[in-house]
């Protein structure tokens, strides 16, 4: 690990102006996935600045019936909160299902939508990475891509988004709280994070310096009919090969509204439109739901060693659907 | 001695003796030792899998506050050739060719595969060596190198022997007995990369002074390591001193030393007088520890209309680095697991640019026990025989590979204890037609067995102390398998007197000369040995020994082990359950019934034998080494991306066992818990998922994709 200064601010607009002022430095939260990276050489920042305790770790009501999630809420109380759970289990579920009670009890809510992709060539300073140093080239094409993107890559990054959490949020059309250099922004999280294009380093729009402060889950009546389901290749542990949030409006057997998020498909959490599209005014049968399913996927670019994405998804969402239909447990 | 009747310590479920020291984190582990002033090794490894080192650039490194030195080919000690670790494992004569590339590091410029130790960075921090490590620019003249394994190579050689199992062996006419077969199986199957990965990564502590050499070593066995290092070195073995309490997992990773014991002794020798510390990181033990090979295993069956098998070919295709040769020998199971007139097994190499592999768990026969029992399952289900009765049609009267008798072989009734445990009586045989809402459910079984095997040649040292109570000596290891505690219990039967009068020294090449915990060998070998110095001391001193009396011995050799064929041998059972959309797998029930000879400790027996288990279903359905061709290493080389079996993953599991001692074994009547568990538990899942969905899947580890 390379050598690094520790600073703490006081507030978080010195953070903000301390961070801005070293190209090359970072915000530490939780640390969970800024610590792995500096140990193998991926990350190597000459500065961190703590924020830990300087992010609001609280979820607060907003008049209009949304929900304040402060930054530094860890992800363990956010999924045991009792507002997510009745109002978006869809963003409860999704965090219970990443990582390990240890890591969620560490890992914050703005660490995790910062979270870096898990590919194993990006974590492998021995190899060429887009990401990791850009101009390098990607390994991933050509090699192991059972983790990879089947949705919107680029011929310089095939990476996935790592984060469960994200793909709950994109779902509920979260919005991200920034205070940066010039002062405060709210983001889209459908805008927050970025396809890879030529400029695969960048994972989200932030620019340096900006800091997370808070997200924002605007009221959604018919999230409390959502959920989160996740497909790994072990039981717990193991990043998706594909996962889905979904939430979905019934009235008299006929989808009125729906919110689709996909993750492990691409390299952001990728907001499933055209099903949605699809779904609206459709009846809520299984025909229904294929189609939708097919329609998301025409636009799907699977390589060999991840075309199993395809049908997997298109399992995963029907059944997803199916399940909120009957309203029952797995 | 006591005057109370004591009741045998054998057979009582004692709590871990050491589990007090370990779980306050008071027990120390080799690289916890506390020794005065350390410095850190921080390994350079090879980002090429083949060619030559042109320049190593050292400056930036060196100029680093807290840097020593740089080691590499270029100023590194010149070494000796090793001794052979297998020979000296298993009391063999050295073999004459093979040189051991893996240990014979920083001799040359040369680089035989990616990720070979190349150098390392002296500091005097880990932190500092690590980060100078990064410093160190290394050129290289690449050459184009060749890691692919696949079956249809046309360089395939066949070896002496494969991890000192026979190469080949024929007996009748193969197509005589295929050709007169009613039903047939002819399949491949596979088994894939596989890596140890023990909970505590490799690391070693070394000193080098006037004196010799001390090395603080997680090892299965310290008198291995002193034997195969000390002529590296010019040392004698006496000079050698290897101190192991404590060993985090091993599971044949540990079992001989690798390239990074080499590296931190070239690294004290640099530095006479200071302890230089070493620890592989995670990453590391993928190209430096072993690993097992993969195996494409064709195997053909032939059977009579009433199941009995005619013929058995098990033709074996596996790899081997160039540097060191080892094969993995997954058609030795095929040797002596089921009664056929005709049976040919054979194995051959492939020599490529990889890592160099070694024993994991059940070497050979866990991969081999997953093609041949998948095999036997295919079978059952083309002469429509239920599988557990096949086998019991084809329980051999001998060993058919010896022609010995069986010390005593209890497969049938593991078969039948288990099938009416698990309720296998009620089992429909038709493939994918059971349903528990969103999941297929399937059941399916396989046989297990392990070689009873006993090491010669460890000693034993008894002092009899004052107070009544007994010094047991002996360099046996416990890797976390409860030597510490079982071996005292095997002590207090053999002195006849309580656990609490006996204290037991193990885990140091200082105390007499033991084999390795290794090939489920190790309660046999060492408790032989305990056995054979009670018995001498009361012997030679009597029932009541005078205070500091002492007999040290080697074990009474066990004449039987010419006599019979000895082998453990279980059945295991899994229902497994596959989801109807996403495909994915869980193994619901495990039950394995084992015939393990008799039982030192029912709790940590139990816990060997569910690991094995445990482990089992690791590499059915998730552990891959995944190679990149283009590279030449590992590129999942950490355990998020490696995949174990998590908690998750494993729901109801349960071993039991006959109990009934071996009479031709050992004096317990034991034959070594260690590695059955994880034989024949990966074909069992194999054959549920078949059971379960209806399709047959003959390649690990079996992910839901194979099942889309």
């Amino acid at each position: 690990m390379k050598p690094f200064r520790y600073e703490r601010a006081t507030d978080m607009a010195e953070a903000v102006a301390t961070l801005a002022a070293e190209p090359g430095g970072a915000f530490l939260a939780g640390g969970t996935n800024l610590v792995d990276l500096m140990k193998v050489g991926v990350v190597e920042p000459d500065l961190l600045v703590d924020v830990r305790r300087l992010a609001s770790a609280t979820i607060e009501d907003l008049p209009d019936g949304a929900l304040r999630v402060g930054a530094a809420v860890t992800n363990s109380d956010l999924a045991a909160d009792r507002r997510i759970r009745s109002r978006y289990p869809v963003l409860s579920e999704a965090l219970l299902s990443g990582a390990s009670g240890q890591l969620r009890n560490v890992a914050t809510v703005g660490g995790n939508l910062l979270q870096r992709t898990r590919c194993v060539y990006f974590y492998d300073t021995t190899t060429p990475c887009n990401k990791r140093q850009p101009g390098s080239g990607c390994s991933a094409i050509g090699g192991y891509t059972r983790y990879h993107a089947i949705l919107g890559a680029s011929a310089s990054c095939i990476a996935t988004h790592p984060s469960d959490m994200a793909v709950g949020l994109l779902a509920l059309d979260a919005t991200v709280l920034v205070l940066g250099p010039n002062g405060e922004r709210s983001i889209p999280l459908s805008e927050f994070h970025r396809l890879p294009g030529d400029e695969p380093q960048r994972d989200t729009v932030l620019a340096h310096g900006e800091l997370i402060t808070a997200v924002d889950l605007p009221r959604l009546p018919f999230a409390e009919r959502s959920r989160y389901y996740k497909v790994r290749d072990r039981a717990s542990y193991a990043f998706a090969l594909v996962s889905v949030a979904a939430a979905l409006d019934l009235a008299d057997g006929v989808v009125q509204d729906a919110r689709i998020a996909l993750g492990g498909v691409a390299h952001k959490p990728w907001r499933a439109t055209l099903a949605e599209a699809s779904l609206r005014g459709a009846p809520a049968t299984e025909d229904s739901f294929l189609r939708a399913a097919d329609e998301e996927l025409a636009r799907a670019e699977p390589l060999a060693g991840n075309a199993f994405k395809v049908p997997l998804l298109r399992n995963t969402l029907t059944k997803v659907l199916r399940q909120l239909v009957q309203g029952g447990a797995r | 001695m006591t005057t109370e009747l004591a009741r045998p310590a054998i057979g009582t479920a004692l709590t871990r003796l050491d589990g007090p020291a370990k779980v306050t984190g008071s027990a120390p582990y080799a690289f916890e030792q506390q020794v005065d002033e350390p410095l850190y090794v921080y390994p350079l490894q090879a980002t090429i899998a083949r060619g030559r080192i042109t320049g190593i650039g050292t400056s930036a490194a060196e100029a680093m506050d807290g840097v020593v030195a740089v080691l590499s080919h270029v100023n590194a000690a010149r070494l000796a050739r090793p001794k052979d670790s297998l020979a000296v494992i298993y009391n063999q004569a050295e073999p004459p060719s093979v040189e051991d590339g893996e240990l014979s590091i920083l001799q040359s410029d040369q680089v035989a595969f990616r990720g070979q130790l190349i150098g390392g960075v002296i500091a005097g921090s880990l932190e500092v060596a690590r980060h100078a490590a990064g410093l160190v620019r290394v050129e290289y003249d690449a050459q184009s190198h060749d890691v692919s394994f696949s079956p249809d190579r046309e360089d395939f050689y066949a070896p002496q022997r494969v991890n000192a199992a026979p190469t080949d062996s024929e007996q009748g006419d193969i197509e005589e007995g295929l050709a007169s077969a009613a039903v047939t199986v002819d399949e491949s199957y596979r088994t894939p990369m596989e890596h140890n990965n023990p909970m505590e990564p490799h690391s070693t502590v070394a000193r080098w002074d006037r004196d010799g050499l001390t090395l603080y070593d997680s090892t299965q066995g310290a008198h291995v390591v002193q034997t195969v290092l000390a002529p590296m070195f010019g040392l004698d073995p006496e000079q050698v001193r290897v101190i192991s309490p404590y060993v985090g997992g091993g599971f044949g990773a540990k079992g001989m030393p690798h390239a990074h014991n080499v590296l931190v002794v070239l690294a004290a020798q640099l530095v006479p007088g200071r302890p230089v510390k070493l620890a592989l990181t995670r990453q590391q033990l993928f190209p430096l520890a072993g690993h097992r090979p993969p195996t494409v295993q064709r195997i053909r069956l032939g059977a009579g209309s009433d199941g009995r098998l005619t013929a058995i070919a098990v033709d074996v295709k596996t790899q081997t680095s160039k540097v060191k040769e080892f094969g993995e020998a997954a058609g030795a199971v095929a040797r002596m697991m089921y009664a056929a007139p005709n049976r040919r097994v054979t194995h051959r190499l492939a020599a490529l640019d990889v890592p160099v592999g070694s024993w994991m768990r059940a070497p050979g026969r866990c991969p081999g026990m997953f093609g041949l029992e998948v095999a036997l399952d295919e079978l059952a289900v083309a002469s429509g025989i239920d599988p557990i009765e096949l086998r019991i049609r084809n329980e051999p009267d001998r060993d058919p590979d010896t022609g010995r008798p069986w010390s005593s072989r209890n497969l049938v009734r593991c078969l039948r204890e288990g099938a009416r445990h698990f309720g296998w009586d009620e089992r429909d045989p038709k493939p994918g037609a059971r349903r528990q809402g969103d999941w297929l459910v399937g059941t399916g079984m396989a046989s297990a067995t392990y070689g009873a095997n006993t090491i010669p040649g460890s000693r034993t040292r008894i002092r009899c102390h004052p107070d009544g109570r007994y010094l047991v000596q002996i360099a046996a290891a416990d890797i976390g398998t409860g030597t510490w505690t079982t071996l005292t219990q095997i002590a207090a039967d053999a002195l006849e007197c309580p656990v609490g009068a006996i204290e037991l020294e193990i885990g140091d090449s200082a105390l007499p000369r033991a084999s390795v915990a290794g090939g489920s060998t190790g309660i046999s070998s060492w408790g032989s040995s305990v056995y054979s110095a009670a018995a001498a001391l009361r012997e030679r001193h009597g029932n009541h020994p005078r205070p500091g009396t002492e007999v040290e011995i080697e074990m009474e050799s066990n004449p039987d082990a010419e006599r019979f064929s000895l082998h453990s041998f279980g059945a295991q059972f899994a229902e497994v359950h596959v989801d109807v959309d996403t495909r994915e797998i869980r193994v619901a029930r495990m039950l394995g019934v084992f015939d393990v000879g008799r039982i030192v400790n029912p709790r940590t027996a139990r816990s060997q034998l569910i690991g094995g288990m445990t482990m089992g279903l690791s590499i059915a359905l998730h552990e891959e080494g995944i190679l990149d061709p283009r590279f030449g290493h590992i590129v999942n080389q950490d355990l998020a991306g490696y995949h174990i079996a998590s908690n998750a993953d494993v729901d109801e599991i349960e071993a039991i066992w006959l109990g009934e001692p071996d009479p031709h074994a050992n004096p317990m009547g034991t034959r070594g818990v260690g590695e059955i568990g994880i034989v024949g538990a990966p074909a069992a899942i194999a054959n549920a998922i078949h059971h379960a969905t209806g399709r047959r899947v003959r390649a690990l580890p079996i992910t839901l994709d194979q099942l889309l």
